[in-house]
């Protein structure tokens, strides 16, 4: 693939004279975290650099991989993992994409039904100011006593087998000593449709992006106990995955998407920005929520229960600062790693070097290294390190990928090469 | 082969078709709940599933752990005919197919899947349209009634006036019935 070259020299084009403008098609789910798409569209950045963004609404991730596969998407709104499991060649149709740009960290959550956070209070005595760990371990204690009482497992659900949600659902569940493949039942429901499943019993919990979660709340049906801040603050959200032959017949529109997200991105993070991007956010074409509750989410502050309670989550949502937007070859491996934990795929060398081929530093390197967006000199760091602590306490460090994994005392037990 | 489809006419239409090229062994399942234990009992060869249907996720889950039903690929993956893949992207259907299945069985499941999508596409546009236009006579109806009764005028010097006025400002006549029914109920008591 192109990253030299045509790629290096390209906001310096768009200073000339006037440029025929580019379409670019970009596939999406209605979420919050797509917020910088938003904002290139509707506040001019892509405009800037000689694109129109069209933004085109979907309804399940499938879709997504399998218009890009197709062409009916240049560029799409995707979960981290699944450029990663597309060079994997994992699930249905696993068309190999990858990313250069991360459009976010942050804005989700895992939500308990009230009917289920009653029975943890009941039997633990929780005042509702416990953090995600002390939650979770109340919900073990649950998952044993509905096991000794020979009560049907929880059902948990999350939106996508290659998504953080699965991986964070599946993180917080562990560390509070819960397997997720044996004492719970975990399956899939689509974002939209997360809520309603909720209000008809048919889940107990689900761990999805933002608005749902609050949503749920709002409606006095659910009981936030954790955010993805609390498991993993620098955990990767969605991406920008793009057309392996689309980049590289477009690689001078690709560079100017970056840069044109890149400003996006900035602009995103600005509190002064929040409120014309929730009135942006509102509309129907992208989330469709009340703009006052999108304000809310942005700005971390949110109601945690029924009865009123409220939280204030620190970089709740976070679209540019602090690398928020870097493709770290780090946090493609740790994705792996839960991939390996989970027996999704199994560990090898040849595997490694395609999860490097899913996430492209290179790339972004090129396109802003020499803007004023802050580049990291390298691709992959120490995962979990101080501040960015996981909720289970353990860094990852890249380079040993099988004793990471062996270090969980929960995983799956279908992975002989880690196994042995 | 199953369908998974929550539109029961779309269904029939589908099931139809399938009878009339021979493929009698088709169940539908509506919906999402129990489709895993739906899906393990018919052990379909072929699921067809339309592609703007949020169960398509459910769907690639179910591949990926269960071990109840033998694992279908999206017909996608094989790249072999690129015109039947467009042209099922374009109509919104897409289909899991049973490994080493041959393309031969699958191409004219996934053809009738693409034709009755289609049809009923077209089907549903014409339905809007006849709905569309009984609304736009009744509105026209309503205006000359109105006009006749405060202008005093017989209905086709009503009509003739809605008309009149739609040439002279270059709008539809349905438009100009609608302003007139809305100017009226505004002045209602």
């Amino acid at each position: 693939m192109q990253q030299d070259g045509s790629v290096n020299d390209t906001s310096s084009k768009t200073k000339g004279g006037p440029i025929p403008e580019r379409l670019v098609r970009v596939g999406f789910i209605p979420l919050l975290d797509m917020a910088v798409l938003v904002a290139a569209a509707e506040q001019g950045f892509a405009r800037r650099e000689g694109i129109r963004l069209e933004l085109i609404k979907d309804v399940s991730w499938s879709n997504i991989r399998d218009r890009l596969a197709f062409r009916q998407f240049d560029v799409a709104h995707m979960l981290g993992p699944m450029p990663i499991a597309s060079q994997l060649h994992l699930g249905s149709n696993p068309y190999p994409c990858f990313t250069p740009f991360a459009l976010g960290r942050g804005g989700n959550a895992i939500t308990l039904s009230v009917e289920l956070y009653r029975e943890m209070r009941a039997l633990v005595g929780l005042d509702g100011s416990e953090n995600a760990l002390g939650n979770g371990l109340a919900l073990k204690q649950v998952v044993e006593q509905r096991r000794r009482s020979g009560r049907k497992p929880l059902v948990f659900a999350m939106t996508y087998p290659f998504s953080s949600h699965n991986y964070e659902f599946r993180f917080w569940l562990a560390a509070a000593g819960i397997n997720p493949d044996t004492d719970v039942t975990m399956t899939i429901v689509p974002p939209p449709l997360t809520v309603d499943a909720m209000t008809a019993q048919a889940i107990d919990g689900f761990c999805v992006n933002a608005p749902w979660n609050m949503i749920a709340v709002e409606k006095g049906i659910g009981r936030m106990v954790a955010t993805k801040a609390d498991i993993w603050p620098s955990a990767p959200e969605k991406v920008l995955g793009v057309s392996p032959e689309w980049a590289e017949e477009n690689p001078e529109t690709l560079s100017r998407l970056i840069v044109a997200l890149d400003a996006a991105a900035r602009w995103c993070d600005d509190e002064q920005n929040h409120s014309d991007l929730a009135s942006m956010m509102s509309d129907l074409a992208y989330v469709g929520v009340p703009s006052e509750m999108i304000l809310r989410l942005l700005s971390g502050k949110l109601t945690v229960d029924p009865d009123g309670r409220t939280r204030e989550v620190r970089n709740y949502m976070a679209f540019h600062d602090q690398h928020a937007n870097f493709p770290w070859i780090s946090q493609a491996l740790w994705i792996y790693s839960q991939m390996i934990r989970w027996g999704q795929v199994s560990y090898d060398e040849a595997g490694l070097s395609r999860v490097r081929a899913a996430y492209r530093p290179d790339m972004y390197r090129a396109v802003l290294g020499r803007t004023g967006t802050a580049v990291p000199p390298i691709d992959s760091r120490i995962e979990g390190a101080e501040t960015e602590k996981f909720i289970d306490g353990r860094s990852f460090m890249s380079d040993d990928i099988p004793g990471y994994v062996k270090g969980f005392d929960i995983r799956s037990s279908a992975n002989p090469a880690v196994a042995e | 082969m199953a369908i998974i489809e929550e539109n029961s006419i779309r269904a029939a239409i589908l099931v139809d078709g399938l009878r009339e090229a021979g493929i009698v062994d088709v169940e539908v399942i509506e919906t999402m709940t129990n489709m895993l234990r739906r899906l393990s009992t018919i052990d379909p060869d072929v699921i067809i599933i339309g592609i703007e249907n949020p169960s398509r996720d459910v769907l690639e889950q179910m591949f990926q752990v269960s071990k109840l039903v033998s694992r279908p690929v999206a017909m996608f993956v094989d790249r072999s005919d690129g015109s039947m893949i467009q042209a099922a992207v374009e109509a919104g259907v897409s289909a899991y197919v049973v490994d080493g299945l041959r393309k031969e069985r699958v191409k004219p499941i996934v053809d009738m899947a693409v034709s009755r999508f289609n049809a009923f596409d077209r089907l549903q546009r014409e339905l809007l349209e006849a709905r569309s236009e009984l609304a736009s006579r009744k509105v026209i109806e309503r205006a000359k009634g109105i006009l006749m009764k405060t202008r005093q005028l017989s209905e086709e010097e009503a009509y003739g006036l809605l008309r009149q006025t739609a040439m002279n400002e270059k709008r539809k006549l349905v438009d100009i019935a609608q302003s007139v029914v809305t100017a009226a109920s505004l002045l209602e008591k």
